[in-house]
């Protein structure tokens, strides 16, 4: 592997939106499948949407056996044990627990007789990964249609044993029943001695939200005991017998080339090997001490290049803007109208421009992955977001078939959009090759800070022409290099130019939750404030005369009635609000500040978020992501941002990258609105784009300082 | 190096192997497969690796083993007696106060420590005492809810004696 490549990718697509389809193999057939899980029945979901199609299961099978686009399987043993088995994976949004409500719901079997097993890439269908709030408007429903066939078989099965008309049966808590005869049958009963492959195409009507009984319900999550004793093991907690831990030499600065080593010191030490492969360098050790003590015995040097610094950063992305390329695929610039002309002859005119800095996921867990080699077979347990894409790193790498690799993700410590690379796997991989033996590798938070990517700072210019009586007529939107999520506008204007400009990133970026929709809402409704104040309008009145979204209209009326918009505020305070259309989800936050006059120190007080994502599944789980995206969104609105300067991460640590914590919680409080009628979608990242918008305006309403960049108030707001 | 073999962990004797400048946080994690104590940054700055030492939370990345002598060592395998869990364990279910759950054993085994000293802390309290452990999710105030429905569950034993 070379370090250096690593770094010449110019923007990290954001994925969740690549059109192309993934090519897959399965690993089992069918007869295969029997023999692995014993008898039973199994029922294979097969996808037909085009779009459904490149998420997940588009490629070929082989031959014998099952059909090629395959979403999610669901086997049910002789036990009556339901094991369902998807490429979708646990990072903490609690899709564990929603994906068996609905297998419980639609098999009609209790939660706790069902198994997922989650993004392994032996056992599991192809999946191009869990991101993009994707798993609840995609994966649910497939598994709820998997869940119904299998219910399906198992009426048809008791029909057949008892030779009555199947019509008069209904399946309900694990059993097959006759209301006539009042007899009933188990599913393991059923199950019995069977091996029985269905496949699914079929479209049997779902149970209709309305009647839910099991989603809808606020569960908790299915294997919470295991957390909260310490039992569950994460990828960092993997062990194997004779495991050696691994660590790897970072080079000086990004991009750097060895020039030279000295690693006698290192080989010295009893148990110590160091592998050396071009740029790569590293230690396998039989404990993370003495591989670190290892480590400080390399004496290498590094040549680098001079590079940008975080000083120097929005003028960077701005000359190095390449125009066009849109990572999405999608076009480049959005037009309509003649927004020039419009906006020349408005009443009012504005223009603003917002700067984005550089900002870390920082998951609890580090990056880790443990590798064992079995010959030329691979297996790496590790914490990721796209097992399948790993997967492919590592067949590339090492130049081996993807056949010869197998992935594991054991529930993970986080991601937020941070772990859909495989750079740990690839890494202990490579160890573990040169030791013959399991290496496990952990990153250092250090570590994490700086190899990690990074989500991508940008420059945002918006400019606009509005009538005196509060109608938009032009608007025009130029995002650099940030990204294009969310980066059209919901409100109703009639000359439009939106267009998002590709640039050199001084530093490795790539997904985080919400992207750019984030910056692009942070910009676009911040400045949608500034208008209303150029006419003398009220922003909620501003917003609603230029929203037909009926929607997105619901959650603003409901977030503004919650919160009190309108009502008169303490002195310091400031009222704001912000909000928007993000991955099928329509969110509307109102903010509440406080502004020390003396420190001019920033307090979030109140939040007040009103969120909509068609049929809620979980209500508990969704006001748990509405919390945590508003809490994670503080840290970004208000402090979080990258230093660097030549290469080097200058605030790598938790001591100097400030992160929320328990003193900056405000009065959280969340408004659902159940749309029963609208299929359901997820909620993971939506919530987080009104924050940052609602506060600048609530600081701009206490102090008459507007803010135009992210981190809003990294030093207070005297300093900002 | 001078070596460290001996740890009274979780009530029980344990054999290690340790030189005196381990951290408390590998001779658990990597030699006695105590694997729910978590690294999280190595600097006493996130808590993921919190333990009890004699009853008082402490950062186990940054204690070396030499320290810790004989002194009895809690992790949070240890902290449920047998299969009845401890109520603040059982009130983290309760409030659902995790997503990734990564941070839950450090802030349990803090709480443990906040409640031994003030068992019915003021939520301002309980800000306090949390404050140096990181949960990236953002489920705070499930844990602030958590901690004080503990503490009313711990207290209630007390209450009933008194009437």
């Amino acid at each position: 592997m070379s370090s250096k490549s690593d770094f010449q990718i110019p923007l990290e697509p954001e994925r969740y939106e690549l059109r192309a389809p993934s090519a897959y193999h399965f690993e089992l057939g069918r007869r295969e499948f029997f023999r692995f899980l014993g008898a039973g029945i199994l029922i294979v979901g097969v996808l037909k949407s085009t779009h459904a199609l490149q998420e997940s299961g588009a490629g070929k099978g082989p031959d014998e056996s099952l059909p090629n686009e395959i979403a999610a399987w669901l086997h049910i043993g002789e036990s009556g044990a339901v094991t369902v088995y998807t490429g979708k994976v646990e990072v903490g949004q609690n899709i564990r627990t929603s994906l068996s409500q609905c297998v419980a719901e639609e098999l009609r079997v209790p939660v706790s007789k069902i198994e997922m097993v989650m993004g392994d890439t032996q056992l599991t269908p192809f999946d191009m990964g869990t991101f993009g709030s994707r798993t609840t408007p995609t994966m649910s429903p497939q598994l709820r249609k998997v869940a119904s066939a299998a219910r399906d078989v198992l009426i048809g099965l008791a029909a057949t044993k008892w030779q009555i008309d199947r019509k008069r049966l209904i399946a309900a808590d694990g059993k097959v029943t006759d209301p006539q005869t009042r007899r009933s049958v188990e599913y393991a009963v059923l199950v019995n001695g069977q091996q029985l492959t269905q496949t699914l195409p079929a479209e049997d009507p779902l149970i209709p939200p309305a009647q839910w009984t099991v989603q809808g319900e606020s569960l908790p999550k299915v294997d919470g005991r295991d957390f909260v004793t310490g039992k569950h093991r994460y990828p960092s907690d993997q062990t194997l017998p004779g495991m050696l831990h691994g660590k790897i030499l970072r080079p000086a600065s990004f991009g750097a080339t060895l020039v030279s080593m000295d690693a006698h010191e290192a080989e010295n030490i009893p148990g110590v090997m160091v592998i050396h492969d071009g740029n790569f360098v590293g230690v396998v050790a039989p404990s993370p001490e003495i591989a670190s003590r290892a480590l400080k015995g390399i004496r290498a040097e590094w040549k680098a290049e001079p590079q940008p610094s975080n000083k120097e950063l929005f003028e960077y992305l701005k000359k190095n803007a390449t125009g066009g390329q849109d990572p999405t695929g999608d076009e480049s610039i959005f037009e309509v109208g003649s927004v020039d002309k419009v906006r020349a002859s408005a009443d009012h005119r504005l223009q603003q421009t917002y700067n984005i800095s550089y900002i870390a996921h920082a998951p609890l867990e580090p990056r880790a992955a443990m590798a064992q080699w079995s010959g030329d077979n691979l297996t790496v347990w590790t914490g990721t977001q796209r097992p399948f894409g790993v997967r492919s790193e590592l067949a590339e790498a090492f130049r081996i078939s993807e056949e010869q690799v197998h992935v594991v993700m054991p529930d993970t410590g986080s991601a937020y959009g941070g772990k859909h690379t495989g750079e740990a796997a690839i890494e202990a991989a490579r160890l573990a090759r040169a030791a013959k033996r399991p290496v496990k590798l952990v990153w250092t938070r250090e570590e994490e800070f700086t190899w990690a990517y990074f989500r991508p700072a940008g420059v945002i210019e918006v400019s606009s022409g509005v009538r005196s009586d509060g109608t938009i007529v032009a608007w025009e939107f130029h995002n650099y290099n940030s990204g294009s999520a969310g980066i059209r506008t919901y409100y109703d204007i009639a000359n439009q130019r939106i267009e998002f400009h590709a640039s050199r990133s001084p530093l490795r970026q790539g997904s985080y939750r919400a992207l750019a929709a984030t910056a692009n809402h942070f910009a676009r409704e911040s400045f949608m404030d500034e208008l209303a104040h150029t006419i003398n309008m009220d922003p909620l009145a501003f917003r609603l005369k230029n929203l037909k979204n009926e929607r997105l209209r619901a959650v603003f009326e409901a977030a503004a009635k919650k919160f009190g918009w309108g009502r008169a505020k303490p002195a310091g305070h400031g009222f704001g609000m912000g909000g928007g259309f993000e991955k099928l989800g329509n969110v509307a936050t109102c903010a509440e500040v406080a502004v020390d006059p003396k420190w001019g120190e920033v307090k979030v007080m109140r939040v007040v978020t009103a969120f909509e994502c068609g049929a809620i599944v979980n209500p508990d789980n969704l006001r748990n992501q509405i919390e945590g995206s508003n809490i994670m969104g503080l840290g970004g609105a208000l402090f979080e941002a990258i230093e660097f300067e030549n290469g080097r991460i200058l605030n790598g640590r938790f001591s100097s990258y400030r992160v929320p914590r328990f003193s900056d919680l405000p009065v959280l409080e969340t408004v659902l609105l159940d749309r029963k009628d609208i299929p359901s979608a997820g909620a993971g990242e939506c919530p987080m784009v009104g924050l940052a918008p609602a506060i600048g305006n609530a600081i701009f309403n206490a102090t008459g300082t507007r803010i135009r960049s992210l981190p809003m108030v990294p030093n207070g707001l005297k300093t900002a | 190096m001078p070596q460290v073999t001996k740890l009274n962990v979780n009530g029980i004797p344990r054999t290690i192997d340790a030189d005196a400048d381990m951290s408390l946080l590998s001779a658990l994690r990597d030699q006695l497969d105590l694997t729910g104590t978590k690294y999280g940054c190595g600097e006493g700055q996130c808590g993921a690796c919190t333990v009890l030492i004699d009853g008082i939370a402490r950062r186990s990345c940054l204690t070396p083993v030499s320290a810790v002598g004989q002194k009895r060592i809690t992790t949070i395998e240890g902290l449920a007696d047998g299969d009845r869990l401890h109520p603040l364990q059982e009130a983290f279910l309760e409030e659902a106060a995790m997503q990734c759950a990564y941070c839950t054993s450090g802030m349990i085994m803090t709480a443990v420590s906040l409640l031994q000293t003030n068992p019915a802390p003021s939520a301002p309290d309980i800000l306090h005492s949390m404050e140096g452990n990181i949960c990236r999710c953002g489920t705070h105030p499930r844990m602030v809810a958590a901690i004080q429905r503990a503490a009313k569950a711990m207290n209630q034993p007390v209450k009933e004696s008194r009437q």
